[in-house]
């Protein structure tokens, strides 16, 4: 009897002993990974699910990586810092050439490159690509200066859409204008070709990854003025607000008459 | 910027003037401006590029420049630079900087053409070229020995390379890259005004109401003042118009509030369309009163083929040209009418499917009556012009007729301002003099040319194609200030300056750069020497030239900075210092001469190319030189001697021409003098020698001419300038301000020439005339003319036409090589802004390089896929003559309609001149970059 | 030498078929082969037909990830093959990291480790708690949580698309395996080896004991990377059938008196 219950007790703390152990294993384990996917300043190839969902999806087969032309692509060795074995770009070193054709999605065996979202009417359109978005640092930007540059303008697969040149007055020099780039986040692809082709010693413009780069407008605002701006509204729903001061109940705030009739 | 124009030109003539006198500098930019605690220098210099002239101010530190600025004084770019320009200080120091002569040698240290390049002493370099200048001289005469110069020479070098080029070896083969750049311009100038350079100046930018851009990508090739443009545009935008004239889409359409794509070749319908709206609808709009003070109207031959070679030229007869190839070039001799030109030409007794036959270009032409003139045009209906100068197939014709009346209408509108620029779309044409006399008919009608805002004004490619082709005269047929080596009266001057016998200098100048390539194939010239430039990238038809280099007997030397394709072809390569490394001036495109100091030494045993000149004019004595000559190549006649004059004059027949051409007694009157303001603390490796000790052409350590040479041979070239409208200011004084306009004249400089109220010459020859005009276009060359009609002299007596300028009749005609079933696009070259020329310098700034690594292959996506090639993937641009491999590109920076694609030619691994034709304007024996057949198909 | 050949024919030839799989997958991505695409991950062999790794796929489906039909099915092919022909060969036969922990094996066998540590200080379970955790882990983060860090991945993607610092994940399988446990990674912690464990017991192909031959003389045992499959040597003739046999073949090879073999399984047990 004693020998049965000194077995099971054995058992049980056997049983715990490896309860715990996988559940200091695996917050070892999740804390790394999380930690490894979290990087958020990886540049996914064209028709890339959003991040949370890509990495879910991708099973690093590395197949873009191949089928691409220009060996833009690469999938994350240990070292790299970005989820390993998934594929990225660095647009300063080979940026997306855009082509038409786009090779490296359809031969996705997991449709974490989805060409649902780099087509338009059934027909592949790299144009729909969302891998990013170009930023410019208008501090270091040499067109900001009024140096004649454009270089990113013209290395622009949709120039004249996704970047846009903006002519303002040189009141310094009286005679001369700025010829400023714009970028359209909403026509921008994050190709990276500006980048590539940015003079400065370090890029100043480049590509971040769309939720990195961009805000965001609630949707309880609509452009009056901008008929397109209407689709936002699909999303709009309402919502309880809650401040500081409204996070009472009304009645209990009624009867809260503390320091009301203070001096 | 609330200056009203009167303010801005009151302001703009009082800062010239202060300018002049070294005043509107302020003091903390000023460029002597030196911190020594802070480490650094900073001097002000030209950048090295285009012929926009951007001042700027160059650092130097430990012996090296680090970094660059725009320079804040200066007019033209206040400050600013383009891509280029940013990167003036890296362009020095590419890891592949030619440091020491390079020979193709055998094992035994022979010369081998066939032998790789080896390390050699410069002793043993210009022994080398001795020999075989000697050899060529001996073989060919004076013609045998040629010179490719440049249009980004220095004011100095070039005339250095010209002195002992026509002074010294009596040679006329002497043409700089400028012939490819600028010629039509400059032939356009001379039949016009005759004289060279323009009327006006960049502020006709911030003065005009409409800019039009004829075959000019602005926006790229000339940054700064694509800057002034937009800057005019904003300023008011609804007054203000762009038009952009161009055979296919580029970014100068950006701005452009009409663009109008033409098939290549039709702006001389276009222009003549102008013309035709002007004389037969609106000829209100004429301003007779300046016509006839002004203006006469003349007429020349139009069957003077296209400039390529001819029937019975050696490389032609041995059979070195293919059966494809001979189909275009037999057009040189005799063409048909076609249907497309037949219009055109019906005024001057042609039609369609009549046989042209095409004599050699000739500069001739005669005075005609307005009637003949306003026959000429007669053609130039809307419907007419419409139909054949369309360039987008896919435009509505309606549209583009509706824009050609804008066009015009613009034009002809009175008061408003029109400002008419060009660069290599209207040069590079087999009718470019004529399309450049055409753009000057338009204006002068109007009365819109040399006038504040108003002008038809070309803009230079090169940084000094102005300062020192031009000016200096470095081309085969020129001598300084628009002397020509064809007119004795012009030699005799020129060899009195120079203090050598009269009769020295060849009268015969008809070596031009293709003459140059050509008799290189013929034979005829043995020894070629590529200065500032890279003939063998830059010229069409390219096998042939790079063939004939590597094939045949001749010795190829190569001076430059970099290995680019001419030193790759050559036999001797000599490593030259590059722009910053030695005392300089260059010409812009606006006449404004700038100098600069030597801000550094040369990299490695480097030495400049004045230097090269001097220590090859040391090895050759009047007895080498002076002799009798043999009639040869274009010389007809024998050159006599001139020793027995040269010895009368005080030298002997071994006195060495470095002695008479450079080191004689003037010169050595400029003084070495570290107390002298501008030559204070600064190197003169040619004056001093330098402390690299490098061993020089004697094999001892070069330690200097002991005289300011760059000085003498500057001041001996402004005194041909000074009092013939050309006039520079002294050396000195361009060391004080930021360039000047020249003519200077009582230390002013000049805005607008030939308007008598600006143009000090102007205004003087109006007052000798007596008249009260309000121009005097004063230009000597050809002001007297027989006359008669359209097809011809009737009236062999020349008149007189002092102080008047011409109205040409010049039809449209089709170029030799258009689209046909077999090579059925057209195919233009040209520049990208990120890099300059054939890309030896900008190709190894390491960010220009990044930014555009490679030239494509621009073309419209439906031809893309009409041809079976994709966005990005590689195709073969084939023609006749060639076939390159480049990417293809439907997107990016140049969009071209259906039918045309646009290659850049700096990559020379897209070698697309080994596919252009060599045909030529056969007035300026420019070649026409801008057009031909291929075909494009997958690779 | 001929002996040799054969004293190693088995070694030999997954050897062959390791380096062959890397070098058709490195040929893919190099010279644009198209035999076999991709990577041990997910592939496409000619061009058509989809594999997929099934152990990933599983993490996939934990993770909420939507599964393409391609990669169902080539997980699917790759199990069924598994399950009912090769049981644990994925193992011995295909994966790199083999050739990696088989020389540690060796080195320590050589070297002697295995006589001073008698005592092995992890279980060989524990790669089933890794497996597990590995599914509750893609399923609370959100991600395929195993492939994130698996070493073996790394490894076969390092030798196709380039290896970054995956060099550092071969030394400590190597290190680890020589000095710390035996046959550590892959018979006592990959998960990998854990599934396919699972899944190859009903594999046709197996190896079988002939215990009237054998001598004892235990020379399979010492080269037997999972011990414990062949407990019935010298005790019993019958196949071994636990699924954590990777039919390497090593066993087969080292003994000198045909006491084993391969053989097709019997799913009617014998009488002993």
């Amino acid at each position: 009897m004693k020998e049965l219950e000194n077995s099971r007790r054995t058992f049980l703390l056997n049983s715990a002993r490896a309860v715990g152990l996988a559940a200091l294993g695996g917050l070892v384990w999740s804390a790394y990974v999380d930690e490894i996917v979290a990087s958020s300043l990886t540049l996914r190839p064209p028709g890339a699910l959003a991040e949370e969902d890509f990495l879910k999806t991708c099973i690093k087969c590395g197949m873009c990586v191949e089928a691409c032309p220009f060996d833009t692509l690469t999938l994350a060795k240990p070292g790299d810092n970005r989820p390993l074995g998934t594929p990225y770009f660095v647009p300063r070193e080979v940026p997306c050439y855009m082509c038409p054709q786009i090779p490296c999605v359809p031969v996705c065996p997991t449709n974490a490159l989805s060409e649902a979202l780099v087509s338009s009417n059934g027909k592949l359109d790299i144009a729909k690509a969302q891998m990013g978005v170009a930023v410019v640092d208008s501090q270091n930007c040499i067109a900001f200066w009024g140096i004649q540059c454009d270089a990113c303008y013209r290395a622009c697969p949709l120039l004249g859409h996704a970047i846009t040149i903006e002519y303002t007055k040189n009141e310094r020099t009286g005679k001369h204008a700025f010829m400023k780039p714009i970028v359209h986040a909403d026509i921008c692809t994050g190709c990276g070709l500006c980048e590539k082709a940015c003079v400065t010693e370090k890029a100043s413009i480049f590509v971040l990854p769309r939720e990195v780069a961009l805000g965001k407008a609630g949707d309880y605002y609509i452009k009056g003025w901008d008929k397109n701006d209407e689709k936002r509204l699909e999303n709009a729903t309402s919502e309880i607000t809650k401040t500081e001061i409204s996070k009472q109940k009304a009645i209990d705030s009624l009867n809260d008459m503390k320091g009301l009739l203070d001096d | 910027m609330s200056l009203s124009r009167r303010d801005f030109l009151k302001s703009s003539a009082a800062a010239s003037a202060a300018a002049a006198i070294g005043m509107n500098v302020p003091s903390n930019l000023s460029a002597a401006a030196q911190s020594a605690e802070s480490g650094w220098r900073w001097d002000k210099a030209a950048c090295r590029f285009c012929g926009t002239g951007c001042g700027i101010m160059m650092a130097t530190k430990d012996g090296k420049i680090v970094a660059v600025k725009g320079d804040p004084a200066a007019p033209v770019n206040r400050g600013l630079n383009c891509i280029k320009g940013y990167f003036n200080a890296k362009i020095m120091y590419g890891a592949d900087r030619l440091k020491q002569p390079l020979l193709r040698m055998n094992d035994k240290g022979e010369f081998d053409k066939k032998g790789d390049f080896k390390p050699v002493s410069w002793q043993r370099a210009f022994d080398e070229m001795e020999i075989h200048i000697k050899k060529a001289l001996k073989a060919s005469g004076p013609e045998g020995v040629g010179v490719f110069a440049s249009g980004q020479y220095t004011v100095m070098e070039g005339y250095a390379a010209q002195k002992m080029m026509k002074g010294g070896f009596r040679s006329n083969a002497f043409d700089p890259n400028a012939r490819h750049c600028m010629a039509s311009a400059v032939v356009g100038f001379y039949q016009t005004f005759g004289i060279d350079e323009p009327s006006g100046c960049y502020d006709d930018i911030e003065l005009t109401d409409t800019v039009v851009t004829w075959g000019s990508n602005m926006a790229e090739m000339h940054p700064i003042l694509w800057s002034r443009v937009t800057d005019r545009k904003l300023s008011n935008p609804e007054k203000v118009k762009v038009i952009n004239m161009s055979t296919y889409r580029h970014r100068t359409s950006d701005l452009a509030d009409i663009e109008i794509i033409f098939t290549p070749n039709t702006d001389l319908a276009l222009w003549n369309y102008i013309a035709h709206e002007i004389v037969f609808n609106h000829p209100e709009a004429i301003d007779w009163d300046f016509i006839k003070r002004h203006i006469i109207f003349t007429a020349g031959p139009v069957n003077i083929g296209y400039g390529m070679r001819r029937e019975g030229e050696k490389s032609l007869a041995s059979g070195k040209y293919d059966a494809k190839e001979m189909e275009i070039v037999q057009k040189e001799m005799k063409t048909i009418v076609s249907e497309r030109e037949a219009p055109a030409l019906a005024p001057y007794g042609y039609k369609a499917g009549d046989e042209m036959k095409h004599t050699a270009g000739t500069l001739n032409h005669w005075e005609i009556s307005f009637e003949e003139y306003k026959k000429s045009l007669e053609p130039y209906t809307l419907d007419y012009v419409a139909k054949i100068s369309k360039g987008n197939p896919d435009e509505d014709i309606e549209e583009f007729k509706e824009k050609l009346k804008t066009l015009a209408s613009y034009y002809i509108e009175k008061d408003r301002k029109v400002v008419s620029f060009w660069t290599m779309g209207m040069n590079q044409h087999t009718r470019g003099t004529w399309v450049n006399t055409l753009a000057y008919n338009v204006h002068f009608l109007l009365n819109k040319q040399a006038k504040p805002g108003s002008g038809a004004f070309s803009l230079t490619g090169q940084p000094s194609a102005c300062g020192t082709a031009r000016e200096v005269g470095t081309f085969t047929h020129r001598l300084p200030a628009d002397m020509m080596v064809a007119n004795p009266a012009h030699r005799k001057i020129v060899e009195n300056k120079w203090n050598i016998p009269e009769g020295t200098i060849n009268g015969v100048g008809k070596q031009h750069i293709m003459a140059i390539h050509r008799g290189i194939e013929d034979g005829l010239v043995k020894f070629a020497w590529v200065n500032v430039c890279n003939p063998y990238q830059d010229s069409a038809s390219a096998k042939h030239w790079i063939k004939a280099a590597r094939e045949m007997d001749n010795f190829i030397v190569t001076s430059d900075g970099y290995p680019g394709i001419s030193a790759k072809v050559s036999d001797l390569i000599l490593p030259s210092a590059m722009i910053y490394e030695k005392w300089g001036a260059y010409g812009n495109a606006e006449r404004r001469t700038q100098h600069w100091r030597q801000q550094v030494l040369p990299v490695g045993d480097a030495m400049s190319d004045i230097w090269q000149w001097v220590e090859l004019s040391k090895r050759f004595k009047v007895k080498d030189v002076w002799g009798e000559w043999a009639p040869s190549g274009p010389r007809k006649e024998a050159l006599p001697s001139v020793i027995e004059k040269a010895k009368a004059m005080g030298y002997t027949e071994d006195t060495t021409m470095y002695e008479i051409l450079f080191a004689n007694e003037t010169a050595r009157s400029y003084k070495l003098d570290q107390n002298d303001p501008i030559q204070k603390g600064y190197d003169n490796t040619e004056g001093y020698g330098d402390s690299r000790r490098v061993v020089g052409s004697d094999g001892k350590v070069f330690d200097g001419y002991g005289f300011f040479i760059q000085k003498y041979l500057f001041e001996e070239y402004a005194a041909f300038t000074r009092g013939h409208g050309h006039d520079l200011a002294p050396f000195d004084v361009y060391h004080k301000v930021r360039g000047l306009k020249w003519p200077v004249v009582d230390g002013k400089e000049t805005q607008w020439r030939f308007n008598a109220q600006y143009d000090p010459y102007a205004a003087k020859a109006v007052k000798e005339a007596g008249t009260d005009n309000s121009h005097a276009f004063y230009g000597t060359l050809a002001k007297a003319l027989p006359s008669g009609n359209l097809s011809g002299v009737t009236d062999k007596e020349k008149k007189p036409l002092k102080n008047k300028a011409k109205i040409f009749a010049r039809p449209y005609m089709d170029p030799p090589e258009m689209p046909d079933n077999e090579y059925p696009v057209w195919l233009s070259t040209g520049r990208v802004l990120e890099h300059w020329h054939s890309g030896t310098m900008t190709m190894r700034v390491p960010e220009l390089y990044r930014a555009v690594p490679e030239a494509l292959c621009y073309m419209h996506p439906k031809d893309a896929d009409t041809y079976g090639v994709k966005q990005g993937e590689l195709c073969w641009v084939e023609s006749r003559r060639g076939r390159v491999k480049a990417r293809v590109e439907t997107r990016g920076r140049n969009r071209p309609s259906r039918g045309l694609v646009f290659v850049p030619w700096f990559d020379e691994s897209v070698f697309i001149n080994k596919v252009c034709l060599d045909a030529t304007c056969p007035m300026s024996k420019q070649t026409d970059y801008k057009k031909c057949a291929v075909k494009i198909y997958k690779a | 030498m001929t002996k040799w050949f054969y004293k190693h024919r088995f070694l030999i030839s997954r050897r062959i078929t390791q380096i062959t799989l890397m070098l058709l997958y490195f040929g893919a991505n190099a010279w644009g082969w198209s035999i076999l695409a991709g990577n041990l991950s997910a592939s496409s062999l000619l061009g058509t037909i989809p594999l997929a790794d099934p152990f990933a796929v599983i993490q996939m489906l934990a993770a909420g990830a939507l599964i393409a039909t391609n990669i169902a099915i080539g997980a699917v092919i790759i199990t069924l093959f598994y399950m009912f022909v090769g049981g644990r060969a994925f193992c011995s036969w295909v994966c790199p990291v083999n050739i990696i922990t088989d020389s540690a094996a060796y080195l320590r066998r050589a070297l002697g480790f295995n006589r001073i540590q008698k005592k092995q200080p992890a279980s060989r379970s524990l790669r089933y708690w890794v497996f597990g955790l590995s599914i509750v882990l893609s399923a609370l983060i959100g991600v395929a949580a195993f492939e994130f860090v698996s070493p073996v991945a790394m490894v076969h993607r390092g030798i196709i698309f380039g290896l970054g610092f995956g060099w550092a994940a071969m030394v400590v399988i190597f290190l680890f395996d020589l000095f710390v446990l035996t046959n550590g990674w892959c018979g006592h912690i990959c998960p990998i080896g854990g599934f396919y464990s699972l899944i190859g017991r009903l594999s046709l192909i197996r190896v079988r004991h002939f215990e009237e031959r054998c001598t004892i003389c235990m020379k399979c045992k010492e080269v037997c990377p999972e011990k414990d499959v062949l407990f019935m040597v010298g005790k019993s003739s019958e196949q071994v059938l636990m699924g954590e046999c990777t039919n390497c073949g090593r066993c087969v090879e080292v003994c000198d008196d045909d006491a084993l073999n391969f053989s097709i399984r019997e799913f009617i047990k014998e009488t002993k």
